[in-house]
């Protein structure tokens, strides 16, 4: 698995009096398969899952993946890092189905006849096969985040980072994207309030008020987690 | 289907024909539609189009959904040219209108945003002299296309939360929360593109 390193990391959102430090001096080394990150609204896990792909960079401190510094190096680290947002409405940009896979290929020197077939096994993949041609709109919430996740993983990133991708989904929809992203060969970064998910994870970091205050097994992870929010 | 009138998948004819010539071939006619003045040109014209629907295969009653947005405007335009220029001008108006939104229409249920999306940015080559990316007229495009069903759900929302905190139907109520959430959504909107490469 590539290794993904978080330097002193101190993140600061705004200037003067609406001034926001929202990750103080977070340092860590990630290389386990999966690893989960848990912590309240606010705590600054949605901050640092953007730092993974150079979305946020950081006010001090450094990342690098797979020894790429974000900060210089943010389109190599992109094509490294995918990103799974919690709304996936946000994240599809075409208006139909097969396009919006499509998108994430678009400049990469392919042929049409490369593309529809990468296409066409990352829509059987994800259980969307009679939805080509479909509006994303008319998806149910559960399909648009599958959508979102088959636009992402069509493009071939090492690792992938989630933001809550489970948050707005029902109980089975969750299960289904669960089950998925368990079967994934990539290295998974996973941020979420189900702390279900993470039971077979190998490392779960718990964030409070900006600073990482455990990193664990899932067991220790999640009975520190739940001691902080009683 | 929406009434936007997205793409309906298809092997006629219409279908096949190429995403440029079919943008081409609606802006000719737009262009050009000041030539009819006629109520029969007008009559052929609309009975042209309506064709072109049988030839795609689609459903008479896709021309109605595609003409239903027009009622209020059409209604307006052809009230006003009864009073102001006689039956044969409201006729002649009306008709041209309700020609071009279905030609319009045909042309985007016929043809996947992808292709059209595609032409536009081909047509759009030359201006790169002006420094204008044509890749970037097409993704605000497809972006365009993309934004409408999700405002209108953003809307929808507004309303409904506006409901149940019974507010009434307070213009302030509705139009703030929902530029709000627009906004908040070209935000994440914009993260997105940034995660899928779009700046790189």
């Amino acid at each position: 698995m590539p290794l993904i390193e978080v330097r002193e990391v101190t993140h600061v959102y705004g200037q003067g009096a609406s001034e926001r430090t929202v990750l103080s001096e977070v340092s860590v080394r990630l290389e386990e398969r999966r690893v989960g990150v848990v912590g309240a609204n606010g705590s600054g896990k949605s901050t640092f899952a953007r730092l993974l792909n150079g979305l946020v960079l950081p006010t001090h401190g450094a990342v690098r993946v797979a020894g790429l510094d974000t900060a210089t190096h943010g389109r190599d680290v992109r094509r490294k890092v995918g990103f799974c947002f919690t709304d996936p409405d946000a994240q599809i940009v075409m208006p139909t189905v097969a396009e919006d896979v499509a998108f994430g290929l678009r400049r990469r020197g392919l042929s049409r006849g490369d593309v529809d077939a990468r296409v066409g096994s990352a829509l059987g993949t994800y259980g969307l096969t009679g939805y080509a041609d479909h509006p994303a709109h008319l998806l149910s919430g559960g399909q648009k985040q599958l959508l979102a996740l088959a636009s992402v993983l069509v493009t071939e990133p090492e690792i992938l980072v989630m933001d809550e991708p489970t948050t707005l989904l029902d109980l089975r929809n969750a299960g289904r994207v669960s089950v998925l992203v368990a079967g994934l060969p990539h290295q998974v970064v996973l941020v979420t309030h189900h702390l279900d998910l993470l039971e077979d994870f190998d490392r779960v970091l718990v964030f409070d008020e900006g600073r990482l205050v455990h990193d664990g097994s899932p067991g220790t992870a999640v009975q520190h987690y739940r001691a902080l929010m009683g | 289907m929406s009434a936007l009138g997205l793409y309906v998948p298809g092997d006629s004819v219409v279908h096949r024909v190429p995403a440029g010539a079919k943008l081409a071939a609606l802006v000719l006619v737009g262009a050009s539609s000041f030539l009819l003045d006629r109520p029969w040109q007008v009559a052929l014209f609309v009975a042209t189009v309506v064709a072109g629907y049988a030839a795609a295969g689609l459903p008479l009653s896709q021309t109605t959904r595609q003409l239903r947005p027009l009622i209020w405007i059409g209604g307006g335009a052809a009230v006003f040219h009864l009073v102001v220029s006689g039956w044969e001008r409201a006729v002649v108006v009306l008709g041209v209108l309700a020609g071009l939104v279905l030609l319009a229409g045909l042309v985007t249920l016929t043809t996947r945003t992808t292709a059209l999306v595609d032409a536009v940015v081909r047509a759009c080559r030359p201006l790169r002299c002006l420094r204008v990316d044509p890749e970037r007229v097409g993704l605000m495009l497809a972006l365009g296309v993309r934004c409408v069903p999700v405002v209108i759900g953003l809307a929808e929302e507004v309303r409904d939360a506006q409901l149940a905190r019974g507010l009434g139907s307070s213009p302030r109520a509705f139009a703030v929360p929902l530029i709000v959430r627009s906004i908040r959504h070209a935000d994440a909107l914009g993260e997105a593109l940034v995660a899928r490469g779009v700046e790189d």
